[in-house]
C-alpha cells in the first residue's frame, strides 16, 4: 500500500514538475508577457515581480526561484493590479469554487449513479431510454449554452431562481446544477453500461440460484461492483468540474477562482495565469491521488503493491 | 423409488436475431431421490437450458418455456411465480456451474457469500450463519476455514473455489444438487478430487443429483443413471451399465468410440463425430441427427424416429431399432464392449409414435 | 403400429464430409459488424445526420449570395427572414453563411485533432507495443507522466502565450491529446501479439508484416475507430469552450464556438443568434456520439450471434 501511493506520489510531482516549468518557459516565450520587456510597467508592478521573479538575472536563476516559491506555496504577485497576488485570489475565490464544486459533484453522483442504476434495471425499456436520451442530450450541450439557457429559462423568465451573485444559498442552486448536467449524464451513462456488464456476470446468476430476491441481487452482489469505474471516474470528474467553473462563474457572476482566472485570460494578466494553473494542477493531481487511494481500499482484488489486479 | 424430480415434455425457446432457436424440444426425464443422473451431450445440445430451467434461471425474454411440465416434489416449478421460486432456489435445490473463477462474487468475502443463503433460508442470525459456514468449508475440505471465511475468491485457487461453490449450494440442505460442468474448468488431478468430495457429500446428504457434462468419463463413476441429449432431445436413456454396455442409439456409439481408455492397447485412433450440430433455428426434418450418423436410413432424412424401450429403464430414439431395419454393427470401439444384459426385453417396444 | 414402407430403411447415402459444412453463411467480421451497425437506429440516425451536415459545410455557403465577413451595418441584428435564412448578427452577416462557414472550421479542427492523435498515437503506443521491454517502460512512463498534466489547463495556457489561431488550436489540443489513443493502441497490440492466431500464424511462416497487415491491423481498428468518432465531439467541444474564454479563433473567422459565444450575451434579445450555431453544436457532438456509441456496440464481440 504504501509502496503504491509512494509511487503514484512520484508520478504526481513529476507531471506537477513539467506543467511547472511548462508554464514558466511559456510565460518566457509570451509577447507582451512580464519578461519580454517589451511595455513599460507602472513602476510599483514592476517593484513586485523584481522582487518575486528577479527580472534581471539569469533564467537559470528565476526558475529556480520559482520553484521554490511555489514550493513554499507562494504563486507570486499580478502582472496587471498592483497590491495583488495569486496568493489573494485563491483565499478569496477558492472556497466560493470549492462550496459550488462539491456542490455540483453531488448533485452528479447522486443524479447519474441513480439514473443509470434505474436504466440498467430496466434495460431496454422506456425508463432506459428516457435516462439515455438525457443522458446523450446532456453531454451534446456544451456547458455555457446550458448555463445561459437554464439561467435564462429558470431564473429570468420564471424567477424559480436568483439571476445572478452568490449570496444565499437559493444563488447555489442554479449554477450547481449548469455545472452539474454534464458530469451527471456522463456518470448515468457510466454507472449504467457497468451495471449491465455486472448483471451479465455469473456470480449475479449465482446469487439468484441462492434464491435472493431482486431488490438482494442489485443492492448486494450489482450495485457495489458497478459503482467501481464510477469512483474511479471520480478523478477525471473534478477536473471537469474545476473546468467547468470557470464557464458557470462567469455566467452567473459568483465571485470565485473561476471568474478570477478568467478575467485574467482576458485581461492577459500573465503572473495569475502562471499562478492559477499551478495551483489548479496541484488540487486535481491530489483529488486524483485521493480517488486511486480510495479505490485501492474498495476494490479487494487490488493488492496496491503493485497497483495490478491481484490474481 | 420416489421420484424427487419429474421433467414433462419441457421445450425452451430463445428469441433470437436470427429467429426462434429451439433449444429444447420436448424433453422428459425423471430424478429418484438420492440417485445421480448425467445429462451429457455436445456444447449446445440442451443439456443446461434444461438444467437453468428447472431452477428457472433463464432469462425471459429472450428465453421461453413453450411447453412441458417440471413437477419437483410434486408441484410444477413452470407455474411458479418469480418470488415463490425464491423459496426453492438455494433451500430445495442448489446449483453449481462451470466456471469456479466467475462464479463467485470477486468482491465479497468467502464466507458472507456462504452466510447469504443460511440468513436467507434458515433464518440464522449472522453469527450463526458464520459459524456454519466455517463448518460448511470444513466439510467441503477446505483447510483453516477459520481464517478462509474472511478471504475473497481471488485468494482462493480454482479448486478451492469450487469446493466454496460446493459449500453455498449445499448450505440449506437442498434435496436436489444441479451441478452444470462442475469439473470442466478444472485441472484432472483436481477434478477427480471434486468429484470425489461430490460422492461422498451426496452419501453423507442424501442429496439427488443432475450432473451436467460433456465428458463420458465422468459420468461412469459419478451416475447411476444417463440421459444423452442431442440437439435439445433426449436420444437414448439409461442405467451406467445400458449406456456404457448396451448402447444403442448411434450418437452414443460415436460418444463412446471418441471417448480415449486406457485398456485399450490397440494403436487406433480415436473416432470423431463428424460435423457439427445443426442449427436450432430451423432444426431439421426427421433425425437431428442424419447428416453426421454413418448408419443414416432414408426414412432418418423423412421422419423423426419414435422411441424405443429396450428395457424398463433404457430408451433410445432411432429407426435402427425398428423391426424392418437392417441389422448394423456399431464401430470396433464400442463392440468390443458391448453385454448381454438379462433385464432387456426381447424385442425393442415403441412407446412414443413420432409426430 | 404406422406402416411405413421397406425402402425408407434403406441406408442413405450419406456423404460425410457434407456434414463438416457450416450451415450458416459465416459473415466476415466487417461485414458483421455492418450489419449489427445498421440494425442500431439511433447510429444510423446520427450517420445521416452527419452526412447532411457534413454536406451543409461543402455546399452550404454556396447556397446564399451573402457572404460570411461582410458586414452590414443597416441590417444588424434581423431576425430570420427570407433574406437571411437564419437573421444577421450585431455587425449585419449573415448567419447562415456564418454558420455553414464555421462548420467548415469546426469539423476541421475535430477532424484534424482527431488524425493527429491517431498518427502520434499508433506510432507511440505501437512501437512501445512491439518493442516492448525497456523501450515499452520508459516510452508509456512518459505517457503517464504526461498524462498527468490536466488537460484543458495546458490548452489554455497554449492559447494564452502562442498567436491565437487555427494552427494553435489544433496544437494545443493534441500535445496531449494523443496519449490515450497511445495507450488504446498498445493496449491492443499486446493483447493481440500473444493471442494463438498470431501464434499460430508465426508458426506457419507468415512474415512480420504480414501479421501486421492481416492480422493485427484489421483487429486493432475497431477501438481506434471508436476512440476517434469520439475524439472529434471532445475537440468541438473544447473549441467551444475556449472561444467561450475568448481564447477561440479571430475575427473575422467564425465557428459556432465563437458564434455561440456570441449568441450567448444576445440570448434574451436576439436569440436566433445563439440557436443555430448552438443547435448545430449540439447535433454534431450528438452524432459522433452515438456513431461512436454504435460502433463500440457492433465490434463488441460479445455481443456477436
Amino acid at each position: 500500500m504504501l509502496r503504491y501511493i509512494g509511487r503514484r506520489l512520484l508520478y504526481m510531482l513529476l507531471s506537477l514538475f513539467l506543467i511547472i516549468t511548462a508554464t514558466f518557459f511559456l510565460m518566457r516565450a509570451a509577447p507582451g508577457g512580464p519578461f519580454s520587456g517589451e511595455k513599460k510597467l507602472p513602476p510599483e508592478i514592476e517593484k513586485n515581480l523584481n522582487e518575486f521573479y528577479g527580472l534581471d538575472r539569469p533564467w537559470y536563476e528565476q526558475y529556480f526561484d520559482y520553484l521554490t516559491s511555489i514550493a513554499q506555496w507562494d504563486f507570486g504577485p499580478s502582472f496587471k493590479y498592483k497590491g495583488q497576488t495569486v496568493n489573494d485570489l485563491i483565499n478569496s475565490g477558492f472556497p466560493v469554487s470549492f462550496f459550488l464544486g462539491m456542490e455540483a459533484l453531488l448533485i452528479a453522483v447522486g443524479m447519474g449513479v441513480l439514473l443509470g442504476i434505474i436504466a440498467a434495471l430496466n434495460h431496454n425499456k422506456w425508463q432506459d431510454y428516457a435516462a439515455m436520451i438525457f443522458a446523450v442530450l446532456g453531454i451534446s450541450v456544451p456547458s455555457f449554452i446550458m448555463a445561459s439557457l437554464l439561467q435564462y429559462v429558470l431564473a429570468i423568465k420564471l424567477g424559480v431562481f436568483p439571476v445572478a451573485r452568490w449570496e444565499s444559498f437559493m444563488h447555489t442552486i442554479l449554477p450547481a446544477i449548469a455545472l452539474a448536467t454534464g458530469p451527471t449524464a456522463f456518470i448515468a451513462r457510466l454507472t449504467r453500461s457497468s451495471m449491465l456488464e455486472v448483471l451479465s456476470n455469473d456470480y449475479i446468476r449465482t446469487a439468484k440460484a441462492k434464491g435472493l430476491s431482486r431488490m438482494q441481487i442489485t443492492v448486494r452482489h450489482a450495485i457495489r461492483n458497478a459503482l467501481l469505474p464510477v469512483v474511479s471516474y471520480l478523478g477525471p470528474l473534478s477536473a471537469g468540474v474545476i473546468t467547468g467553473s470557470f464557464v458557470i462563474e462567469k455566467i452567473f457572476g459568483i465571485p470565485g477562482l473561476g471568474s478570477h482566472f478568467v478575467l485574467s485570460i482576458s485581461n492577459r494578466d500573465y503572473t495569475v495565469i502562471m499562478g492559477v494553473t499551478v495551483f489548479y494542477s496541484i488540487i486535481l493531481l491530489a483529488a486524483i491521488l485521493l480517488v486511486d487511494i480510495a479505490y485501492g481500499l474498495i476494490d479487494p482484488r487490488i493488492k496496491l503493491a503493485g497497483g495490478k489486479k491481484g490474481e | 423409488m420416489e421420484k424427487l424430480l419429474e421433467v414433462k415434455n419441457l421445450e425452451v425457446s430463445f428469441q433470437t436475431y436470427g429467429g426462434e432457436v429451439q433449444a429444447v424440444r420436448g424433453v422428459s426425464f425423471h430424478v429418484n431421490k438420492g440417485e445421480t443422473l448425467a445429462i451429457v451431450g455436445e456444447s449446445g445440445s440442451g443439456k443446461s437450458v434444461t438444467s437453468q430451467t428447472i431452477m428457472r434461471l433463464i432469462p425471459m425474454p429472450p428465453g421461453k418455456i413453450k411447453n412441458g411440465q417440471i413437477l419437483f416434489n410434486g408441484e410444477d416449478l413452470v407455474k411458479k411465480t418469480d418470488k415463490e421460486m425464491e423459496q426453492i432456489r438455494g433451500k430445495d435445490i442448489g446449483m453449481i456451474f462451470q466456471d469456479p473463477m466467475t462464479s463467485l462474487n470477486p468482491t465479497m468475502k468467502v464466507g458472507k457469500q456462504i452466510m447469504e443463503v443460511l440468513i436467507k433460508h434458515q433464518n440464522m442470525s449472522p453469527a450463526q450463519a458464520k459459524e456454519r459456514a466455517i463448518e460448511l468449508l470444513k466439510l467441503v475440505g477446505i483447510p483453516m476455514p477459520e481464517k478462509r471465511v474472511n478471504q475473497y475468491p481471488h485468494e482462493f485457487s480454482g479448486g478451492m473455489r469450487q469446493r466454496a461453490m460446493i459449500a453455498v449450494a449445499l448450505a440449506s440442505n437442498p434435496k436436489l444438487l444441479i451441478a452444470d460442468e462442475p469439473t470442466t474448468a478444472l485441472d484432472v488431478t483436481i477434478q477427480a478430487q471434486i468429484l470425489e468430495l461430490m460422492k461422498d457429500l451426496q452419501k453423507k446428504m442424501g442429496t439427488s443429483i443432475i450432473f451436467i457434462t460433456h465428458d463420458l468419463g465422468v459420468v461412469a463413476n459419478m451416475a447411476d443413471r444417463v440421459a444423452v441429449m442431442y440437439a435439445g432431445k433426449i436420444v437414448e436413456m439409461g442405467t451406467v451399465d445400458e449406456i456404457f454396455y448396451d448402447p444403442r442409439h448411434p450418437y452414443t456409439w460415436g460418444l463412446l468410440a471418441s471417448m480415449p481408455s486406457l485398456d485399450s492397447d490397440d494403436k487406433k485412433e480415436l473416432a470423431a463425430i463428424p460435423g457439427s450440430p445443426p442449427d436450432l433455428t430451423n432444426p431439421p426434418k426427421g433425425d437431428a441427427f442424419a447428416p453426421r450418423n454413418p448408419y443414416a436410413m432414408r426414412i432418418d432424412f423423412e421422419q423423426e424416429p419414435p422411441l424405443f424401450k429396450i428395457s424398463d429403464t433404457h430408451y433410445a430414439a432411432t429407426w435402427l431399432l425398428h423391426p424392418d431395419a437392417p441389422k448394423v454393427e456399431p464401430p470396433e470401439a464400442v463392440k468390443k464392449r458391448l453385454r448381454k444384459l438379462s433385464s432387456n426385453y426381447d424385442k425393442p417396444i415403441i412407446v412414443k409414435e413420432s409426430e | 403400429m404406422q406402416q411405413i414402407p421397406k425402402e425408407m430403411f434403406q441406408p442413405a447415402s450419406v456423404d460425410l464430409s457434407e456434414a463438416e459444412k457450416i450451415s450458416k453463411p459465416s459473415l466476415s467480421f466487417w461485414k458483421d459488424v455492418s450489419i449489427r451497425f445498421r440494425k442500431n437506429k439511433l447510429a444510423m440516425f446520427g450517420l445521416v445526420l452527419l452526412f447532411i451536415l457534413v454536406f451543409m459545410a461543402i455546399f452550404g455557403p454556396m447556397m446564399t449570395p451573402h457572404d460570411y465577413r461582410t458586414n452590414d451595418l443597416m441590417n444588424t441584428n434581423k431576425p430570420p427572414s427570407a433574406e437571411h435564412w437564419f437573421g444577421t448578427d450585431d455587425l449585419g452577416r449573415d448567419i447562415f453563411a456564418r454558420t455553414w462557414y464555421g462548420a467548415r472550421i469546426s469539423l476541421f479542427i475535430g477532424v484534424a485533432a482527431a488524425l493527429i492523435d491517431l498518427f502520434i498515437g499508433v506510432l507511440w503506443g505501437g512501437i512501445a507495443a512491439f518493442r516492448g521491454g525497456r523501450t515499452d517502460e520508459v516510452m508509456m512512463r512518459i505517457a503517464d507522466i504526461l498524462w498527468g498534466v490536466p488537460y484543458l489547463l495546458l490548452v489554455i495556457l497554449l492559447m494564452v502565450v502562442l498567436e491565437q489561431g487555427l494552427g494553435t488550436m489544433i496544437l494545443a489540443m493534441t500535445i496531449t491529446g494523443w496519449i490515450n489513443m497511445a495507450r488504446i493502441v498498445r493496449g491492443q497490440v499486446l493483447q493481440l501479439k500473444n493471442q494463438e492466431y498470431v501464434l499460430a500464424a508465426q508458426t506457419l511462416g507468415a512474415s512480420t508484416s504480414r501479421i501486421m497487415f492481416r492480422h493485427l491491423i484489421p483487429n486493432t481498428m475497431g477501438p481506434i475507430l471508436v476512440t476517434m468518432t469520439l475524439t472529434i465531439p471532445s475537440a468541438i467541444f473544447t473549441e467551444a469552450f475556449l472561444s467561450y474564454l475568448g481564447l477561440g479563433v479571430p475575427q473575422p473567422l467564425a465557428s459556432w464556438g465563437t458564434m455561440a459565444s456570441d449568441g450567448v450575451s444576445a440570448l434574451q434579445y436576439y436569440p436566433w443568434r445563439l440557436f443555430f450555431p448552438a443547435t448545430m453544436i449540439c447535433l454534431t457532438i450528438f452524432a459522433f456520439n452515438v456513431v461512436g456509441d454504435g460502433l463500440r456496440d457492433a465490434l463488441d464481440p460479445r455481443l456477436r450471434k
